[in-house]
């Protein structure tokens, strides 16, 4: 992975910097010594490693804001980081650049029931925001599978979603407002608690920017009332053919289930072996399908439902009698990507959306490249909304092996933009699927994104490398190309 | 009258604003032109019709998305979804009356264009929530696109979001993409009664609805006066104020929930409900804001109509100051947090007036946009909210970023 090339000059300041930023943070928020470094090297991609130069943790947004001033005088890259919990490298250290963690903003500052809206830092994690509100019944309603961890900052940056995003929506359809520090060091607030903001959707375009346009230092999240009740159904099919069909189907009823996911034979027997969840191992493809509601709604759904799946000839039916096997049912599947991990020493986790029509297709497709690349995959399915996780299994200790493994991962995405789909669901680009940007967009959809970036962050210094495999200077991104005399503007009708 | 350009094809746009460029001339972008009353006049030398980008290009209702060119008419939009017992849950209203067009003349694109919402904004979200991805040509004559067709999609910037709301001042879209939902199978609504002068309580009960596990998609305030231009006769003949809060979803559950709702206001004056068709009616006419149509204020043209957004807590205080120093007439939608003012104006422009009531919907973190004026007021009163100055410079990059050279739709947003 080609990351931009190390600024000799920032690394030959680099105690000059450091005492800079200790003389603005205190000590005990800046860290230097490798070993304190090494915690940061990389984030939930571990296959790419780097000691950032320096670390910093600053407590107020003042502080925030003294940094990126700092930086941007001095031309230092500066790459944000919440949990670490990402997927796609997107907090990827750089060795000439300040890695700034938002951790200590940890506190959430205002719950406010009458507008539905917390108020958080943003390293507040996920789950915090609903232990929060819980207690009245409210709760937040995006939950990746990462919610112990990973903060609604880093939420934020990567428009994260989880298994209720077809219903609930993903985390930009669940934001109200954010604080966030330009790199110049200036704050503003975008949104705020009122539904929608003045001017240009700067809050949407913010969300899922992976920390290339800005700092974010508060969050206000929309809450959601805690539906009566949830109740899961278990079903069995003997192919992904059948179980797509059940999904179709149901959507096609008019039914927006709060969950719907899919797993293949190999997620099934990885999960069922390490939770024992009680699912049924002669299945070749399992349907997990959650209705919540009043009690009365998810009654009649679940009928329906049950009905479908019939039709669409369900091996086995089971329906969750409690919230306990309600909860048992999902352990497997919230399980999937450990109990997966069990099975291999290493494993890669993908991330593709494609049409649901064509599942049945790409897993075709998925098992001959298994076969070719002689690497053992799983599946686990966002069925909803088409969001496809395969799991590829590799051990980095045989030679070759994680190259082989990173082309097939790369081969299953470029499949996902052949048949209509998309690189990234919902774990973003970050490094990992960087350089393979060019096989959805054209140089022109990315420099446009790009000049996006120029208004933000005109000297791109915020996490550079990433998201775009080619880095242009913001002044020729700017230049405006005139193709004269090529029009045949005068043949159109005018009146 | 600017001479119209009615380009055919993506290809067709790039050639025309090329041209643009080399001539250094301005377009005024419309679709089929009802919404032109929206922002500021653009004072453009060409008028750039995209009525001939019309037309679906799939529809595939069991992965609930729709693709079609900018200008497809929102009518056949409407009739093609419900074939399939599907909408725009987003209920984007027909402003139309207020904007002195006809109605029904929309564009799929000029609604995601003005990024509208109706009632449902406070369940389903708004048009940037549903806008999935599109193609276009910015203001520098290059193609481009962004998202793509699926639910779900973190590849680059959603400049989707971006688009929506841009009122045609960065690029014009050539294609779009949009989400359908299915429509509920059952509708009611439950109306209660709450006597004059209680905004207040009227708008608590909105809150305390929309923070109870009812699920309600649609939560309005009516003061009394506005009631009787109401045409349901349960509203018209209320008497009173009248919050009302609509219940969707399978019978069983909308019985259930209108049941609970109704047991859960013991101290209203009334409590009633409307049924599928009286639902439908009241709805449609809190979207497109029919209680506050020109035709009730006669030969009276100096009136202008003001959207107001705040937090739902700030929103009784906003229309009680309101009431203080303006003689208007103000309904809440989006439960409470939505204010539709209609005021009167003079011809001076009033911008004193307009910086006040800016002042106060600052108080509540809130901003107002001026929806309709007549063109002497628009004149010297901003449209659209001011912005700090930060958030100007940055929307102000952002346009150059799009539409360096100020070809597009110029001054629609203001400065």
């Amino acid at each position: 992975m080609l990351m931009p090339k190390p600024d000799k000059a920032v690394i030959d300041r680099r105690d000059r910097i450091i005492a800079d930023l200790v003389a603005m943070l205190g000590g005990d928020n800046v860290l230097k010594d490798e070993d304190e470094l090494r915690v940061y090297e990389c984030d939930g991609l571990m296959m790419y490693r780097q000691l950032p130069m320096v670390v910093v943790l600053p407590e107020t947004t003042a502080q925030v804001s003294d940094i990126l001033k700092y930086c941007t005088e001095n031309s230092i890259k500066v790459v944000p980081r919440g949990a670490g919990t990402g997927l796609s490298g997107g907090a990827l250290p750089l060795a000439d650049g300040v890695t700034l963690g938002l951790g200590k903003f940890n506190k959430i500052i205002d719950i406010d029931f009458d507008n539905r809206a917390v108020v958080a830092g943003p390293g507040v994690t996920n789950l915090d925001l609903t232990k929060a509100v819980e207690d009245r019944g409210f709760y937040y309603a995006p939950d990746p599978s990462s919610q112990i961890a990973c903060t609604i900052g880093g939420n934020v940056a990567e428009n994260s979603g989880g298994v209720h995003c077809l219903k609930y929506g993903l985390t930009t359809n669940n934001i109200l407002g954010v604080e966030m520090v330009m790199m110049d060091g200036e704050i503003v607030t975008l949104g705020g608690k009122a539904l929608d903001q003045a001017g240009y959707d700067l809050l949407g375009v913010i969300t899922g920017s992976e920390g290339l346009l800005g700092v974010i230092t508060e969050v206000t999240v929309r809450i959601l009332r805690t539906p009566e009740k949830a109740q899961a159904l278990l079903l069995g099919f003997d192919s992904t053919e059948a179980a797509g069909d059940c999904v179709t189907k149901t959507i096609a009823q008019g039914i927006i289930p709060g969950g719907m996911e899919m797993m293949d034979t190999f997620a099934i027997e990885a999960a069922e072996d390490f939770v024992h969840a009680g699912y049924p191992m002669d299945a070749k493809a399992l349907l997990i399908v959650e209705l919540d509601g009043p009690e009365v709604e998810v009654a009649e759904l679940t009928d329906k439902v049950k009905a479908i799946a019939e039709s669409c000839g369900a091996t086995s039916v089971r329906i969750s009698e409690n919230e306990e096997q309600r909860l048992k049912f999902w352990s497997g599947r919230k399980a999937a990507f450990p109990a997966v991990g069990r099975l291999s020493p290493d494993y890669l986790c993908m991330d593709g959306t494609i049409p649901r029509g064509r599942l049945g297709e790409v897993l075709g497709k998925i098992s001959e490249m298994s076969d070719h690349f002689g690497l053992r995959v799983a599946n686990v399915f966002h069925a909803g909304d088409g969001n496809l996780h395969p799991l590829i299994l590799y051990d980095a200790n045989i030679e070759g092996e994680a190259e082989k493994a990173e082309q097939f991962g790369s081969d299953i995405l470029k499949l996902c933009v052949a048949v209509g789909g998309v690189l990234t669901g919902e774990h973003g680009v970050g490094i990992e699927k960087r350089d393979l940007m060019g096989e959805m967009f054209s140089d022109d959809d990315m420099k446009q994104q790009q000049r996006l970036k120029c208004a933000f962050d005109g000297k791109q210094l915020l996490n550079p490398g990433k998201v775009y495999p080619t880095l242009h200077r913001c002044a020729e991104l700017g230049r405006v190309h005139v193709h004269h005399g090529k029009t045949r503007f005068p043949d159109l009708p005018r009146f | 009258m600017s001479e119209i350009i009615q380009p055919a094809s993506a290809d067709d746009v790039v050639e025309t604003l090329n041209w643009g460029l080399e001539r250094k001339t301005t377009f005024e972008v419309m679709g089929r032109g009802s919404k032109l009353g929206l922002g500021h006049a653009v004072d453009a030398e060409y008028v750039l019709d995209l009525s001939k980008l019309s037309g679906v290009d799939f529809y595939q209702p069991e992965e609930l998305v729709l693709s079609a060119s900018p200008a497809t008419p929102m009518d056949e939009i409407k009739a093609l979804l419900s074939t399939n017992r599907q909408q725009l849950a987003f209920e984007p209203p027909d402003l139309s009356a207020h904007l002195g067009k006809k109605p029904d003349a929309g564009t799929l694109g000029g609604v995601l264009a003005c990024d509208l919402a109706g009632p449902r904004r406070i369940k389903m979200g708004s048009a940037r929530d549903h806008f999935l991805g599109f193609d276009a040509v910015s203001g520098r004559a290059e193609i481009f696109k962004s998202g793509g067709r699926v639910m779900k999609n973190v590849s680059g910037f959603d400049l989707s979001k971006l688009m929506a709301g841009s009122l045609g001042t960065l690029a014009v879209m050539t294609r779009v993409i949009v989400k359908t939902m299915p429509v509920a199978e059952k509708t009611r609504t439950v109306l209660i009664g709450f006597k004059s002068g209680e905004t207040k309580a009227g708008i608590q009960c909105l809150m305390d609805a929309l923070g109870s596990p009812h699920d309600v998609s649609g939560a309005a305030f009516v003061p009394e006066k506005l009631t009787k231009r109401c045409s349901v006769e349960l509203v018209k003949n209320a008497g009173c104020g009248v919050a009302a809060l609509r219940i969707e979803g399978p019978p069983s559950s909308v019985e259930f929930r209108c049941r609970a709702i109704r047991e859960s206001c013991p101290d209203a004056v009334f409590v009633e409900e409307l049924h599928s068709v009286n639902s439908g009616k009241f709805w449609q006419e809190v979207r497109d804001v029919t209680m506050l149509n020109p035709e009730f204020y006669g030969a009276d043209t100096n009136q202008m109509l003001w959207r107001i957004s705040v937090p739902p807590s700030g929103a009784a205080a906003v229309a009680g100051r309101i009431s203080e120093k303006i003689s208007g007439d103000v309904f809440h939608d989006w439960g409470g947090g939505l204010l539709w003012l209609k005021c009167p104006c003079d011809d001076t422009g009033n911008a004193d007036a307009a910086d006040w009531l800016r002042a106060v919907v600052n108080d509540v973190k809130g901003h107002a946009t001026l929806m309709s004026a007549p063109e002497t007021v628009k004149q010297s009163v901003p449209v659209f909210h001011p912005a700090a100055a930060p958030m100007a410079r940055l929307a102000k990059n952002i346009r150059n970023a799009f539409d360096p050279e100020g070809l597009l739709n110029p001054g629609r947003m203001g400065t």
